[in-house]
């Protein structure tokens, strides 16, 4: 190559090496962790089959159809119809919106106030860091379903107070994991660094500390997605979660198991076989960042 | 030897490096006697004044009783005069980091006082310590873990500038990151890279680096150069003394490398579990040792001819460092010092100065 040609693609050659290193990154990711890659793969179907929705599902996933009840998995409805004669594929294909936004939506707001939570206790520590902690314990001692049902019970249901039903239980799981961590790197030295000059607290915790706790963080996250989509599956199975007509694979089930397990058994296994898959794909992958982030647990 | 004067930029072979920690040549002697007579007059900035630092040790899940103090830094009196670098030699667990930590208040001292131009930083509040904070600077041992590994190095150094507002704008500590990494030896370029990126030497001037950003007028070397290569160590020092002499800094030089401290220091305080045992010039110190611990850790210096290191006598300070949870009575090194008569066990050591400028904690001599 000529030197004028050489600094002609001065810019490409330097952006190039960066995505090629990105894209052999998954490479290696996928080839040490073939489990968490899997999962990876169910993650990417589930969003864009969430994204893409309205091209995906042959039918409206909320017109009742009273002419095509209880029609078994066949050419026109690849999974069947339920008691209404609503499709169940598209259906499920909508519920994977539901899904994803209970997911992701109470995972990254739960996480998000446990970050700063967690870090913020761990660094002031002393009388602060043990009465914080404490009051985490008290949230900690309910079940996620059961401190969900009573933020329901609070709040009334609805997509939304789902959400934020959640959110809740998350916040002091997520605190506690990020509090650990940032303890150790509350003693590092630049962090005394950052206090000798006189940064302030707010500017110590978001600039110095937050960054340095980000691997625990996103474990956290991946982890809480597909607890999230379970816990939402549940409470709508209860009732108390996303109301009907919305299309909900938690609704499905219990609109579907009790009366029809016999006489129409497609109605309630479909969307068991989506949420199972869902938050094994979430729990796969999860486990698999996990693996990746920390180096003692990580095999060459 | 005249690269010893030289930048600290200049790469160095190990073998200038060798000399530097051996012995010190008679040019750099003579310039240091003549800035010793010159501190002698200059006004003090740093009093410590029976400084104490004692670490509660807790035990108990819920009710926290204290069992027992850690006396980490006992009743330690000094100062360290404008433009002066004061030497703080002692094993590792004798309290020279502590020293340091309470004076940058990263610690909070359980009693004494520490001026700094006259204000007491023992009780100064929060805001008006957050102004003095830029005059006092600090450089860390490990440069691996005092760079936030999530900041590039023009952020780390910048922004000390930025919360102090030191310089008018974003251009303006831009341009002082370049000069300060020019300055520090390192290419301007650093200034997009990573922590990881670099290597320890290149790490240690971009502390030093954030170190000067802000003008400080002290700066607390806390074992600064101990964790680098012989050979950087050299670069390091120098680095060090060209600064010290461009911008008139005073140093409180922490480390237990005796010839490192020797080539760079004025004045030198030996410590030993938590006190002063002895302050004397350089030269003095070096050169007639009073307290026998200064003369023991004078001894176990090694010599760097296998033939001499062979034959010479050691004289070996019997036993291990007490623990400063349980001090001894008395003198605290009474239990391992050659020259101990009954009375150390009893009685604390006045801190006397035996000759002109040369103080020492000891009842017999």
């Amino acid at each position: 190559m000529t030197l004028a040609a050489n600094l002609g693609t001065k810019v490409e050659l330097a952006d190039k090496p960066k995505l090629r290193s990105r894209l052999s990154a998954v490479g290696r990711f996928a080839r040490r962790n073939p489990l968490g890659a899997a999962g990876g793969v169910v993650i990417i179907v589930m969003v864009l089959v969430a994204v893409l929705a309205d091209f995906i599902a042959p039918y409206n996933p909320v017109a009742n159809a009273f002419d095509r009840m209880h029609e078994p998995p066949g050419l026109e409805n690849w999974l069947g119809t339920d008691q209404y004669g609503r499709d169940v594929f598209s259906r499920i294909v909508y519920g994977a919106r539901t899904a994803l936004l209970v997911g992701f939506a109470s995972s990254f707001v739960g996480a998000a106030f446990g970050l700063v939570l967690g870090v913020a206790s761990a660094y002031f520590g002393g009388k602060i860091d043990l009465i914080f902690q404490r009051i985490l314990d008290i949230f900690m001692a309910f079940p996620l379903i059961i401190l969900a049902l009573a933020v329901i019970a609070i709040f009334g249901t609805g997509a939304q107070n789902v959400i934020i039903a959640i959110t809740i239980p998350f916040i002091p799981r997520c605190a506690r994991v990020v509090r650990s961590s940032a303890l150790a790197i509350r003693e590092l030295p630049y962090i005394d660094a950052a206090r000798a000059n006189g940064f302030s607290h707010a500017r110590i915790i978001l600039r110095h500390m937050i960054p340095n706790v980000m691997a625990p963080f996103l474990i956290m996250i991946t982890a809480f997605v597909g607890q999230a989509i379970l816990l939402e599956a549940s409470l709508s199975y209860l009732g108390l979660g996303v109301q009907e007509p919305t299309p909900a694979w938690g609704l499905m089930l219990q609109g579907g198991a009790e009366e029809y397990a016999e006489s129409a058994p497609w109605i309630a296994i479909f969307p068991g076989i989506a949420i199972s898959l869902a938050v094994f794909g979430f729990s796969l992958f999860g486990d698999a960042v996990r693996d990746e982030f920390d180096p003692k647990l990580r095999s060459r | 030897m005249t690269n010893m004067e030289s930048t600290g930029a200049a790469g160095q072979s190990a073998e200038a490096a060798m000399q530097v920690s051996t012995l010190v040549p008679d040019t750099a002697l003579e310039q240091r006697r003549q800035s010793e007579r010159r501190f002698a007059l200059a006004p003090d900035l740093v009093t410590v004044r029976n400084l104490k630092m004692h670490f509660p040790v807790t035990e108990g899940a819920l009710f926290n009783k204290v069992a027992a103090h850690v006396r980490a830094v006992d009743g330690i009196s000094f100062t360290i005069r404008k433009g002066e670098t004061l030497g703080l030699v002692g094993e590792s667990g004798c309290g020279k980091t502590t020293t340091g930590r309470c004076i940058l208040r990263l610690d909070h001292p359980t009693g004494g006082e520490i001026l700094f131009d006259g204000k007491n930083l023992v009780d100064l509040d929060d805001k008006s310590m957050r102004a003095l904070r830029r005059k006092i600077q600090v450089i860390f041992q490990d440069p691996y873990s005092s760079l936030n590994p999530r900041m590039k190095i023009g952020e780390i150094i910048s922004e000390p500038m930025k919360v102090h507002r030191t310089e008018p704008n974003k251009a303006a500590r831009d341009a002082r990151v370049m000069e300060l990494l020019n300055m520090c030896g390192l290419d301007p370029r650093f200034a997009d890279r990573y922590p990881h990126e670099m290597s320890g030497g290149q790490r240690q001037r971009v502390g030093i680096a954030r170190a000067l950003s802000v003008r400080p007028e002290f700066i607390i070397c806390d074992e600064a150069i101990s964790a680098l290569d012989v050979s950087i160590q050299a670069q390091i020092i120098n680095l060090l003394e060209d600064l010290r002499d461009q911008f008139g800094l005073t140093y409180l030089f922490i480390a237990h490398d005796l010839s490192v401290v020797r080539h760079l220091c004025h004045r030198v305080a030996v410590m030993y579990l938590g006190k002063i045992v002895e302050l004397a010039e350089c030269d003095e110190l070096y050169g007639n040792p009073l307290h026998p611990y200064t003369q023991a850790l004078l001894a176990a210096v090694p010599v760097p001819d296998p033939d001499m290191e062979k034959v010479r006598s050691y004289r070996i300070v019997k036993g291990e460092v007490p623990s400063p949870m349980n001090p001894p009575s008395g003198c605290v090194f009474h239990p391992r010092c050659p020259l101990a008569v009954e009375n150390c066990a009893k009685t604390v050591p006045e801190f006397r100065e035996l000759r002109p400028g040369h103080w020492v904690a000891c009842s017999v001599i």
